[in-house]
């Protein structure tokens, strides 16, 4: 949790980075409870966005590896589909430690489905051939 | 030995080779050679297992591997001709390539325009010159990436970082998933040298602290690390005497730059800038030596990939041109050279020709950050020409400027282009 600096009129100021893309804006929130009131500092219109996710449901997308059977390399990358719930990293990190796909696999192959009953799932992030 | 012949015979099938490669067939090359040492391709790509890739060119946040496996389908799908597991030990100015695999043994390859595309390679210890013993546990942060996301091997257990580089922040939480510890990151200069983005999703995530101006200043261990010593720098990156702390660990991760790798380049007598260490380069990518070009972090170390494959594709038209007898003759060229607060400029030589045929780009990194408005000043033999205002400049994050085709008059006869970053009027 980001620390909060809480102002006279009951709201709390944070600041965060937004890492939607490359340039990473400093935001300046204001934030009532878990409702966002304000924000400034945002080059684009996907700031707001990232400031009201950040605050309420932060996500980021995962990326892994998980073992492979007969493929090319002893592993397999994978990411989530979508950004996936930050409290909740850990545990999709343990639940593929536990995977062993067999090769061939192929690029955004579904490796596990609605990942601990998110709706979101995981996904080769390439090809795995078989070993020559 | 096996003799082959092509018109274009690219030289690693990295970002910057993939896009040199396929956009030498997309311009007429008909037999397109890609040579790589490893058993596929993509190069580095596929040990960079995390995602944001791909924003700029293909509109989508890739991981490394899918960014990779895009390029990799378009080139065989067009025709490409990898060799793979072929290691070039050789390019003489002739264009020709002397390689070796385990399949083919020693290869000569007879190009009509060869595209270096080498990468880059990490700064070692040595590079440093950090004291203390030499045990075993101390890693670049792209080969323990290797190890960790690709061969399945984790090189400690408890690590320290030196550098705030991309690579080092992405390893810091990589290793965090995998269930090491990061003690923290040690960064010598007073900012964050990698992107604020990684800081927040690597770092901060994770409570890993990050320490600017401080570096490491002894190595103890017998065998393996067994703890390394830390110290403040002041504004000469000089250590503060009394500002050392003894940090327990079993492995040193360096994140601390990368260097454009250009061995082969060198036998073969291309021009090498020393601030980039590059080969010089005019606007198409081409070398000092006829029918050379270069790809992508083999000139310059960029930020993104999606810059280096714009690069390797200026660089394969370019090479698909040459082979083909469709380059034009170069009749006059301006030297851009670095004013300012400006490190580098790329290209170092600009034909104004090139205008007629659209918008012209240089990419600029500056010497050190300015966090307030700037202008971004082109100045033609002493006239200025060009300007920009930026919000911010930091040496991590590289500039361009785009020149458009009605410079065309005013470049024609200018000699010197010089780039610089200054305080707003």
């Amino acid at each position: 949790m980001r620390e909060r600096e809480p102002r006279a009129d009951h709201t709390d100021k944070v600041s965060l980075i937004c890492v939607t893309c490359p340039v990473g804006c400093p935001l300046e929130v204001t934030v009532d409870g878990s409702q966002v009131v304000t924000v400034e500092g945002h080059g684009c219109k996907r700031g707001p966005a990232y400031a009201q996710d950040e605050i309420t449901d932060p996500r980021r997308v995962v990326t892994t590896t998980v073992r492979v059977c007969g493929g090319l390399h002893p592993l397999l990358p994978v990411h989530t589909a979508e950004p996936y719930p930050k409290h909740m990293i850990f545990a999709v990190l343990q639940e593929l430690r536990g995977l062993t796909v067999t090769a061939p696999a192929c690029v955004d192959q579904v490796i596990l489905k609605d990942a601990l009953r998110t709706g979101i799932d995981v996904l080769a992030s390439r090809d795995m051939p078989e070993k020559r | 030995m096996r003799s082959l012949r092509c018109d274009v015979a690219v030289i690693g099938s990295g970002p910057g080779g993939l896009a040199a490669a396929i956009a030498a067939k997309e311009h007429g090359a008909e037999c397109v050679y890609i040579i790589e040492r490893a058993e596929e391709l993509g190069g580095i790509l596929q040990q960079c297992i995390h995602n944001g890739f791909g924003l700029e060119v293909l509109g989508a946040d890739l991981t490394g591997p899918a960014y990779a496996q895009h390029f990799i389908n378009r080139s065989y799908d067009i025709g490409v001709e990898p060799l793979l597991d072929t290691m070039v030990l050789d390019v003489t100015p002739q264009k020709r390539i002397y390689a070796t695999s385990s399949q083919n043994g020693i290869v000569e390859i007879e190009a009509e325009a060869i595209v270096l595309g080498m990468g880059c390679r990490e700064r070692t210890r040595g590079a440093l010159a950090v004291p203390g013993t030499r045990p075993a546990g101390v890693y670049t942060a792209g080969t323990a990436q290797r190890l960790v996301n690709i061969e399945g091997y984790m090189p400690g257990r408890r690590f320290v970082i030196l550098g705030s580089g991309d690579i080092g922040m992405i390893m810091a939480r990589r290793l965090t998933f995998e269930g090491a510890t990061v003690e923290r990151v040690l960064e010598i200069m007073p900012y964050l040298s990698g992107l604020r983005r990684n800081y927040v999703q690597c770092l901060q995530d994770f409570g890993i602290p990050l320490q600017l101006s401080h570096t490491v200043c002894e190595i103890k261990g017998d065998r393996r690390v067994e703890a390394v010593v830390s110290t403040a720098v002041d504004d000469q990156w000089q250590p503060i005497p009394g500002s050392e702390q003894l940090i327990p660990c079993d492995t040193l991760l360096l994140s601390v730059g990368l260097i454009p790798e250009n061995e082969l380049s060198r036998q073969a007598g291309v021009e090498i800038d020393p601030v980039t260490g590059g080969p010089v380069v005019d606007q198409g990518m081409g070398t000092s030596l006829p029918g050379f070009f270069a790809a992508g972090n083999v000139v310059h170390v960029y930020d993104l990939v999606d810059w280096v494959t714009t690069a390797g594709e200026i660089a394969g038209h370019s090479a698909a041109e040459y082979a083909l007898g469709r380059a034009k003759p170069v009749t006059h060229r301006l030297r851009t050279v670095a004013g300012d607060n400006v490190r580098y400029a790329v290209p170092q030589w600009l034909d104004p020709e090139a205008l007629s045929l659209g918008t012209q780009r240089l990419q600029l990194r500056v010497s050190h950050p300015m966090e307030h408005k700037v202008r971004v000043v082109i100045e033609a033999d002493g006239e200025p020409i060009w300007h920009r205002t930026e919000g911010y400049v930091r040496p991590g994050e590289m500039v361009t400027a785009k020149l458009p085709p009605n410079l065309y008059d005013r470049l024609r006869a200018a000699q010197v282009l010089r780039v610089s970053v200054r305080e707003p009027q």
